[in-house]
This record gives structure tokens, C-alpha cells and sequence, in this order.
């Protein structure tokens, strides 16, 4: 939690500062490459001598003579009342370009460091460095403890396309970002004369030969440094027998007489001085110009970053209600572990917590993916508050959590209630919750409450649950939880097509004409903005509190919203469904399903559906613009009934979306089904698993039991199991 | 234009031969529009041997960049202590900074030199771009220097 408050503020604070920095710098990383590429680099073993005698030829009044980082010679002089400065070429000691400075660098310098306001603009621009490296940090343990650890840096993320793209960015760039904003802070300390790091000079000789006219190959020092190791040399004035040649290299400072040739004084450059040119290097580029351009291409993540954080933020508050005065983690008597899907389990967290907040309790709610005891030291009893993902998997809030408890050496002290929330229509009801509980008493979790259920939000069986709590802690506790509806736009039917009446299998593809958005929705990303095929809609049917979930067919670049409904008997949602004519409407809202995205490498689609299960499957190839191979196998009742999308298959196959469609008939003389249908082309679909494709199922539980038999079997042969897939985010199901 | 006004102790070389007779001197300059960040100016001023005698002003705050007045950072290892109390903000190209302080008359028509070393940030540093004699004579006598300054003076 304070990570996350630390990556959130400072970023949203700092945006507008953070950015600036970065494009600024980003433009700013181009001009060392460039002088680079256009100054005449010395030979190397070319001495400081050598090089000082060809400019004086060229040059008489010839000055001084600098070198910078990226090796380009200047030569200054002055004529007849004239300064004048010149790029000079060391091969032949004459001019090739002008020197002077560059406008545009300097006003992007000058924007960068101070934003033109000298020393107030230095501090502001400070603290924006500053909120960049508070970024980066907190960042990387963000992505560390989502990805499960340090070693799983740049493991698969499975999340809302903003997320995603943030975390990729950030992956690529944030070593850069950490070593640009810290060496900037360091910069700033050093201007502001916080670090010992002035030049030291030595002391001026007290004496010199007070002769004139040496010549430069007889001044051993000069013969000695190669060019180099060259920052300048400054001539004598001419006519003024006691001023002195004074050289300065990589390694110090020094004078010589200008009579003998003789060094009269040497002082090496400081510690602090050497470690704070290295940072200046770093930081500009200036010395280091490959380097530069890599931080400047990684400083341009910064602005995507700004934007794609945004969003995330704004989907994060409207995603889940706010818990209102959430104890810090090491002060709370009750901690509350979520684990939430789609939200609603987050809506019983923060009834439980305001009550238990009322009761004079200090009560802290997270969700289950953060549960680590240390940050809990004063907790004195858990309640684990566990929806269920799919077929008895962790739902998105609690991910790793089982993983985070078995690696403990012992259980907590503080007893512990497990509470699950589910739908009795499914076989995995609470499956999830069930396996915390199991688990915790494998470790001897001493137990505060009986694992308990919740069926479909029951708001009388959470009331019932939180009297018993209330016993247990002694306190009267009466729930009484308001189901937090969704909101739900008005949709209407555009077009449906009926199958399977024949095979007593009323099945419709209902489709939906998209409902206007707001601007901000459209920005944002919410509601019914930016949808993909295998994202969930919510259906409010009449007369029922409870949404029931569909797949979705299309994205929202298809311009509409279609979905495969078959009809249940006595089911509420599917019998409004099915009894809807074109220019009807249904209360409705999205739910992201980012688990079960088609992803968007080019690497083989195995796509396995029977009946209904079609619909996201069909929604994936039609968006395959890109002809990413795909392979279908769909299982129905009855070619002449139930065969869903067959005019689209076939024109999608002849536009190259399908690389091929495996059918599977169950009724008639040779019953098949599709898991039948998959097993005859085994070797095929094999080979193209061991070669990284993705296998993604939607339909029923058994049809999903059986291709996940026949794939164990299909791969055991390579040391490949579905639950080795599973893990590395290659098989997925959505399965109902 | 910008006035300043400060009382100087100059040198411990001049309060030691016992004269404390002083008067208000008023030094100008003008720089040129060189097309650059503000320019960093050391004014000094160096005896009848040519030693560096003591400072008068320091336009620019950032001690860090003083090693590039290279003739007053020789003279003084950029020993801040000697601009105590006589340090201004950098002069912008194009723009007067005008200085008022009592100058101890034995400075005047003695051998003694006023110089300014000037810098500007990622251009040529400009040592002893102004040197001229103190009399009473070339008061109000416009000088000009060698790159950034476009003329000096100073008035009694």
C-alpha cells in the first residue's frame, strides 16, 4: 500500500514537471551524437605539442585551445581587437567549422535544468528529478511483487491494455530513468555547492625564467600528453614575460614556463572532482554520446508513461469502492484479505470494514496479493474475504497468495476466517476459498470463524456470517451490505439469428448496436470504450439483482456488441434474451476479462470451443487482421442446425484470419466431440505447442475436462502438461 | 541597469599602510549581446608588482563556476572568502551593472590595476578582458573589453 501511494502521487503530482524533464532531455541526448559525428577526431598517438604547433601555424594569435568530450577541437585567438573561434581539424591544424555555440541546446539546457527561472527553477526541476527516482523505485517494486518476484521481471503480465503497456515501458526504461534522475540530483547538489568538488588549481609559480619564445616540442609536458587526454591549453599573453602556459588534462592542471619549457606546477584533479565529471558524463552524454541517445530514448517512455499511469489510476478508483479510512498495515487489530475478480467481493470488504471501523476497531483491508504477516505486526485475527476465478482459480486480487503462505515457515497466531463468495450454479463454487482454507490448515492457521460460504452476493447470508463474527469477537455486528449495482446502459438489439431448434438446443447470436459514449469514456476507457472479444457483459435481467456474464463476440472496433446466448429451462437472463426482438433493449454493462485476451504476438492460436463457447473464439478470429495462424475446433449437435458463424468461417478462411477449422458433430450415426476432434490431429497440434502456441477453450466444464485430458496426454510425451502451460499463461479457459 | 552599494574593506595589504581615507566609487559596465547565458564578471585589482591585491565584485552566485575566471582563480584558488559579503547575480548579455563602493584613495595613481575576468557558460572564458589603470584621471573614461564587455568606466 505505501509502495503503491508512493508510485501513485509523486506520479500524478509530477506529471506535467516529469514529462517536461524527459522530452526535454530526450531532445536535448541528440546533440553530443551530433558532435560526434561532426568533429575530426585526432590520431591517436597525436601529443598536445603536435597538435598546438599545427594551429599555431594556421592560428598565430592563437589563444587557447580546448577539447571536449566528443573530441572536437576549438581554437580561440584574438586580432586586432577581434576574439574569434574556429573547429579545427587536428589533422591539419586549419579550420573546417564555426564554433559557435549552439542556440537551440542551449535554450533546451536552459529549460531542462531551470525552466528559465535560475535558481527557483533549479529547485523545481530538482524535485521533479526527484519524483522521477521516487517513480522508478517504487515502480520496479511494483512490477517485482506483480510479476512474483525479482527473477520474474520480465514475465508475461495478463492485464487491462494500460496496465500492460505501462509495465512494458517501464521494464525497457527504468534503469535509464534511475541513473538519469539520480546523477541529475547529484548535478543540482554539486551547482548548489553542496559537494568539495571545485576545481583545484595549483599555486601560482612565485617565480619564472621571465624569458619568452620556447618552443612548444621542447616543453616536455606538452610532448608527453597525448591529445587525448587534452581539456585545454591557454597561451601566455603574448608580450607579458611573466604569464605562464597553463594545461589542463583528464588528470589535472598544471603550468609551464614560456621561456625554458619547464612544468612549474602540477595538481591532480580531486576525487570528488573525478566522480563528479563521471556523473556529468552520464548524465549528458557529453563524452558518452551512445550512452546519451539510450537515455534519451528511454527518457521518451516517460510521457506514455504519464498518460497509460493516468488511466490506470482512473480505472483503479472507478474499479473498486473506496475504503474509507484504511489503518496502516502495522497498526490494524483486523486485517481484511480481498480477493476480488470483477469488484463486488471489494463491496462486502468495505461493509465489513466501516463496521468493524464503527465497533471501534483498527482495521486494515488489502487484497490478498499483499498478504505478508511482517506488515502486519500488530494484527490479532485475519478474515479472508475469497471470490473465485473460473474453475477454482485465484481471482485477480489474491494472485500468488497461496504461493506467499506456503513459503511462510509457520501460520500467524492472529485466528483466521475464511469467507467464500460464488454461484452454486457452478461446480467450482468457492472453489478457490475452499483451497485457502485447506491450505491454512495444513499450516495450522488456528481458526477464528468455520470456512463459510456466500451464494451469488446473498446479502441475508453475509448477515448471517457476520453475526457469528460477531460472537467471536464479541461485539454486536448486524452486516447490512447494499449490492453495489454496476452501471448499465440500454442496449439494443440490432439483429439475432437463431440456431438449433432442431436439436432442442435454441441457440441465438445476438447483436447489439453500441451505446453512445461520453468523450471522457471514450479517454478513459471505461464502460463500453475500448472492449475486446473475450471481455464479459453484464446482463441485469428483469426482476434479478443478480448480472449474469456473457462473452463478448466482438470488440469495439467492430462498432458492435454480440454475444451467443443458448436458452436455459427456466433460466431469467437467457429467456429475456431469447424473447428479445430487434429494437429491444437489456440493461447491460462491461466487465473486463483481461485473463482471456487473445494476445498479440504473431505465435500460433489453438482455439477450441463447443456451442456457445464459439462466441469469444469467433470474435478473436475476426479481429486477426494481422493473419496470426489460428486454429479452430468447434464442437455442435448438428451441421444443418447449430453450426454457429458458418458464413463467417468460411470467409474468414479465405481471407487468411483461419489457418484451418476442425469440426466435431455429437449427434447422428458416429458421435463426436470436439475433444475427439482435436485428438485426431494430436501430432499436428503438438507440434505447434512445442513451437509456442497459445490454447485457449470456452464452453462447458465437461467439455473443458476432456480436451484437457486429451492435451495431458497429447504432451506428456514432452514433458509438457496443460498445468505447465497454465502456469506460463499459454492455456487459458473460460469456461461457465 | 542595477545600483549596488557596498562598503569594502580592500586587501589587508592597504588597511596595513594606515589609510583610511576612502571615497564612493561608482564602476559601470555594459555588456555586449553575445548571444549567451549570463555572463560571470570577477573585478579585482592587482598592485604595482602585478599581485592580486584584493577583489572588488563578483557577479555569479556558483562558486563552481569561478574556475573559469581563470586569472582571479589562479590569483586566489577560488577562495570564496575573498568575495564575502561582494558577490551579485550574473550579468545578462546586453545588460549594465552598476556598483558603488568606497574605494581607498591610495589605490588611485599608484600602480594599480582594476581588471575583470568574465565567463559565460559553454563559450570562451575571458580572462583580463578589462585592465585598467587606477587614476584620477581616467575616472569616467569609457573602456571597452575584449569579448563581452562592450564598455567600462568608473566615476568618482
Amino acid at each position: 500500500m505505501i509502495v503503491r501511494a508512493l508510485h501513485r502521487w509523486p506520479g500524478l503530482l509530477a506529471l506535467a514537471l516529469v514529462t517536461m524533464l524527459a522530452v526535454t532531455g530526450a531532445a536535448l541526448s541528440v546533440f553530443p551524437a551530433a558532435e560526434r559525428l561532426a568533429a575530426p577526431q585526432a590520431e591517436q598517438a597525436m601529443s598536445v605539442a603536435d597538435l598546438a604547433m599545427r594551429i599555431k601555424a594556421t592560428i598565430p594569435g592563437v589563444e587557447q585551445i580546448k577539447r571536449s568530450p566528443s573530441g572536437r577541437i576549438t581554437a580561440y585567438w584574438f586580432d586586432g581587437g577581434t576574439p574569434g573561434s574556429v573547429v579545427i581539424d587536428p589533422a591539419t591544424g586549419a579550420a573546417v567549422a564555426s564554433a559557435d555555440s549552439n542556440k537551440v541546446e542551449r535554450w533546451l539546457t536552459n529549460l531542462h535544468r531551470s525552466l528559465f527561472l535560475d535558481d527557483a527553477g533549479r529547485i523545481a526541476m530538482a524535485a521533479g528529478a526527484a519524483a522521477m527516482l521516487v517513480l522508478a523505485v517504487s515502480g520496479c517494486m511494483l512490477v517485482a511483487r506483480r510479476a512474483g518476484g525479482w527473477r520474474r521481471w520480465f514475465a508475461p503480465l495478463r492485464r487491462p491494455l494500460a496496465g500492460r503497456v505501462h509495465v512494458e515501458i517501464a521494464r525497457g526504461a527504468v534503469l535509464g530513468l534511475l541513473l538519469s534522475s539520480a546523477t541529475a540530483l547529484w548535478m543540482t547538489a554539486s551547482t548548489f555547492g553542496f559537494f568539495p568538488d571545485k576545481a583545484v588549481v595549483p599555486e601560482l609559480p612565485s617565480t619564472v625564467s621571465g624569458e619568452m619564445g620556447a618552443r612548444l616540442e621542447s616543453m616536455p609536458l606538452l610532448a608527453e600528453t597525448p591529445v587525448s587526454s587534452l581539456r585545454e591549453l591557454s597561451f601566455p599573453y603574448p608580450g607579458d614575460p611573466t604569464d605562464v602556459f597553463t594545461l589542463k588534462t583528464d588528470s589535472g592542471t598544471g603550468y609551464l614556463d614560456q621561456g625554458t619549457g619547464a612544468t612549474l606546477g602540477w595538481s591532480d584533479l580531486s576525487g570528488w572532482q573525478r566522480v563528479s565529471e563521471i556523473i556529468y558524463m552520464l548524465h549528458t552524454g557529453q563524452g558518452a554520446s551512445l550512452l546519451g541517445l539510450l537515455l534519451g530514448l528511454m527518457a521518451l517512455g516517460v510521457p506514455a508513461m504519464g498518460v497509460t499511469g493516468l488511466f490506470i489510476w482512473l480505472a483503479g478508483r472507478s474499479g473498486r469502492p473506496r475504503i474509507r479510512d484504511n489503518a496502516a498495515p502495522g497498526r490494524a487489530e483486523t486485517v481484511i484479505l480481498v480477493g476480488s475478480e470483477g469488484g463486488s467481493t471489494w463491496g462486502f470488504a468495505a461493509t465489513l470494514h466501516s463496521a468493524l471501523t464503527r465497533a471501534g476497531q483498527h482495521v486494515h483491508a488489502a487484497p490478498m496479493s499483499m498478504f505478508d504477516p511482517t506488515r502486519f505486526s500488530r494484527a490479532r485475527r485475519y478474515v479472508v474475504l475469497a471470490a473465485t476465478y473460473g474453475d477454482g482459480n485465484a481471482p485477480a486480487s489474491a494472485k500468488g497468495f497461496l504461493d506467499r503462505l506456503a513459503r511462510l515457515p509457520a501460520a500467524p497466531d492472529a485466528p483466521l476466517a475464511v469467507l467464500g463468495f460464488g454461484d452454486r450454479s457452478f461446480p467450482a463454487f468457492c472453489a478457490y476459498a475452499e483451497a485457502v482454507a485447506v491450505a491454512a490448515e495444513g499450516k495450522n492457521w488456528p481458526l477464528l470463524l468455520p470456512f463459510d460460504t456466500v451464494d451469488r452476493q446473498s446479502p441475508q447470508e453475509f448477515a448471517r456470517w457476520s453475526r457469528t463474527l460477531g460472537e467471536a469477537l464479541g461485539i454486536d455486528l448486524e452486516l447490512n451490505h447494499q449490492l453495489v449495482h454496476p452501471e448499465t446502459d440500454a442496449l439494443t438489439l440490432v439483429s439475432r439469428r437463431d440456431y438449433g431448434h432442431e436439436v432442442q438446443a435454441p441457440t441465438a447470436i445476438l447483436r447489439f448496436a453500441l451505446p453512445r459514449l461520453s468523450a471522457w469514456q471514450r479517454l478513459t476507457r471505461q464502460g463500453f470504450a475500448g472492449f475486446e472479444a473475450g471481455d464479459l457483459l453484464g446482463i441485469l435481467p428483469e426482476g434479478s439483482p443478480m448480472p449474469r456474464f456473457y462473452s463478448l463476440a466482438s470488440g469495439s472496433r467492430d462498432g458492435f456488441l454480440e454475444i451467443v446466448v443458448r436458452k436455459h429451462v427456466g433460466g431469467i437472463c437467457s429467456g429475456e434474451l431469447m424473447g428479445l426482438e430487434a429494437g429491444g433493449t437489456v440493461a447491460a454493462f462491461i466487465r473486463r476479462n483481461p485473463a482471456f485476451h487473445a494476445d498479440r504476438n504473431r505465435d500460433a492460436l489453438i482455439l477450441i470451443g463447443a456451442g456457445t463457447g464459439i462466441g469469444p473464439l469467433a470474435g478473436f478470429i475476426r479481429a486477426n487482421t494481422s493473419r496470426r495462424p489460428i486454429h479452430l475446433f468447434f464442437g455442435m449437435r448438428h451441421p444443418g442446425s447449430d453450426f454457429l458463424y458458418r458464413e463467417e468461417l468460411e470467409a474468414w478462411s479465405a481471407a487468411d484470419r483461419l489457418s484451418s477449422l476442425s469440426t466435431a458433430v455429437s449427434r447422428g450415426a458416429s458421435p463426436r466431440y470436439v475433444q475427439d476432434a482435436l485428438r485426431a490431429e494430436a501430432a499436428e497440434a503438438a507440434r505447434l505447442i512445442r513451437e509456442g502456441a497459445r490454447v485457449m477453450v470456452c464452453g462447458g466444464r465437461q467439455m473443458a475436462a476432456g480436451v484437457s485430458e486429451v492435451l495431458t496426454r497429447m504432451l506428456e510425451p514432452q514433458g509438457l502438461s496443460p498445468a505447465v502451460l497454465k502456469a506460463q499463461g499459454r492455456y487459458v479457459e473460460d469456461v461457465y | 541597469m542595477r545600483t549596488i552599494f557596498a562598503a569594502l574593506a580592500l586587501t589587508t595589504a592597504l588597511t596595513l599602510s594606515g589609510i583610511a581615507m576612502a571615497k564612493p566609487v561608482t564602476l559601470t559596465t555594459t555588456l555586449k549581446n553575445y548571444g549567451g547565458n549570463g555572463a560571470y564578471l570577477a573585478i579585482y585589482v592587482t598592485d604595482p608588482k602585478g599581485a592580486y591585491a584584493g577583489s572588488l565584485w563578483m557577479a555569479g552566485t556558483k562558486s563552481k563556476y569561478y574556475e573559469h575566471l581563470s586569472d582571479w582563480y589562479r590569483a586566489t584558488g577560488g577562495n570564496t572568502a575573498e568575495i564575502n559579503g561582494i558577490t551579485g547575480a550574473s550579468v545578462g548579455a546586453g545588460r549594465q551593472m552598476e556598483i558603488t563602493l568606497d574605494l581607498a584613495d591610495a589605490l588611485f595613481d599608484a600602480g594599480y590595476i582594476l581588471h575583470i575576468d568574465a565567463a559565460v557558460e559553454d563559450m570562451r572564458d575571458s580572462p583580463n578582458e578589462i585592465a585598467v589603470p587606477l587614476t584620477a584621471g581616467g575616472a569616467s573614461q569609457s573602456v571597452q573589453g575584449r569579448r563581452y564587455i562592450a564598455n567600462f568606466s568608473y566615476g568618482m
